[in-house]
């Protein structure tokens, strides 16, 4: 059965704990705001291609934290040369996972590269990431999101859909402030 | 004798507790980007493109550190949209950036990029801070970082083509 990204989105954040989360701009940042708005997710409001490079830039700074990067197809598209860079800094706590619906979903569902055959997660395997993965049928990702050494890419097809829109805060200091504090608030705990 | 403005502006960055350093490089950075290799509490990381820079700088920030880009002039153009996240968020960030299509330019191709880099790093809401002598270097570092981390500033720091020096082409393929 084709998988529905909300579904695929609230099972990636389930049991999320102080996992720090990137969300990309468009679908993936209402996904994740449907799954449940949170001090350590970053949503993006702008900044198209640069959501795996946040991932990375948090992975570095915290490499004792878990770091998920949610994202779509075309955001990843935008920034492939990301996955080179990630590929050569190796980061272990870093998960990339493309939720690819092969479409442009806030522009008019036009068609992505993904749709025409170009397959991200053997972009991904070339560039060096550990662990690579195309997933079609639901399956148990906690593992390779809380555990597994990475970097790890997940491409996760699911069904080209309009769904309703769940938008997080947009004020972005706002978003920045309240993920540093929370992740400050983290580690004060752990001390 | 002429200051050793690598150095100076290595010395500035680890004073001020840069731990990520991204490039893309220049023949001009060469010796700034080597000396961050060397020090083990940089982590380098080279860059497909200037753009990745502001991703990686942002996330860096949000997870508790403090980063600094190295690009030439002609990488300032791959910025600007996602300038417009550094600007909305308030994201500090310093970039270094050594110039082309200055005097002793010899590639025109490196022209337009380079006089309209400061244009388009204000247009974009990134102070610019004109490094045009050796000496000067380091001091515009040093206020570009203190006016990022510690305000939340945007800046660039653009280091003059004569003071690099480069002046033809075979000079960069032998350095």
């Amino acid at each position: 059965m084709t998988l529905r990204r909300r579904e695929v989105v609230r099972d990636l954040l389930k049991e999320r704990k102080n996992l720090l989360v990137v969300a990309g701009l468009g679908s993936t940042a209402w996904d994740i705001t449907a799954a449940g708005d949170h001090d350590l997710s970053f949503p993006l409001w702008g900044a198209m291609g640069q959501a795996a490079m946040i991932g990375l830039g948090i992975a570095l700074a915290q490499p004792k934290r878990r770091v998920l990067v949610i994202t779509g197809d075309g955001e990843m598209l935008m920034g492939l040369g990301a996955l080179a860079t990630i590929g050569v800094q190796q980061p272990k706590n870093l998960t990339i996972a493309v939720i690819d619906n092969e479409r442009y979903g806030e522009t008019g569902m036009q068609r992505t590269h993904t749709a025409h055959g170009v397959d991200m997660a053997a972009v991904a395997e070339a560039c060096g990431f550990r662990n690579s993965e195309l997933v079609r049928k639901k399956k148990d990702l906690g593992k390779i999101v809380h555990q597994t050494q990475g970097p790890n890419f997940l491409q996760i097809k699911v069904a080209a859909e309009k769904l309703p829109l769940v938008l997080p805060p947009h004020d972005g200091v706002h978003l920045k402030e309240r993920f540093r504090k929370a992740l400050s608030d983290v580690l004060a705990k752990k001390r | 004798m002429q200051p050793d403005w690598p150095a100076e502006v290595h010395r500035e960055l680890a004073a001020a507790g840069v731990r990520v350093v991204g490039y893309v490089p220049d023949a001009g950075h060469k010796r700034l980007i080597d000396l961050c290799h060397a020090d083990r509490k940089m982590r380098t990381v080279p860059l497909t493109t200037e753009e990745e820079g502001i991703g990686l700088a942002c996330g860096a920030w949000l997870g508790g550190e403090k980063c600094v880009l190295l690009m030439q002039s002609s990488g300032v153009g791959n910025l600007i949209n996602v300038l417009g996240m550094v600007s909305v968020c308030r994201f500090p960030l310093v970039m270094v950036v050594t110039m082309r299509g200055q005097q002793g330019e010899f590639n025109p191709w490196q022209v337009p990029m380079g006089e309209g880099s400061a244009r388009v790093l204000e247009t974009m809401g990134v102070a610019v801070r004109q490094a045009g002598e050796p000496q000067a270097v380091a001091a515009h570092v040093r206020l570009a970082l203190t006016r990022a981390f510690e305000g939340m500033a945007a800046e660039a720091v653009l280091i003059a083509q004569r003071v690099i020096g480069i002046k033809s082409f075979q000079e960069q393929r032998s350095q």
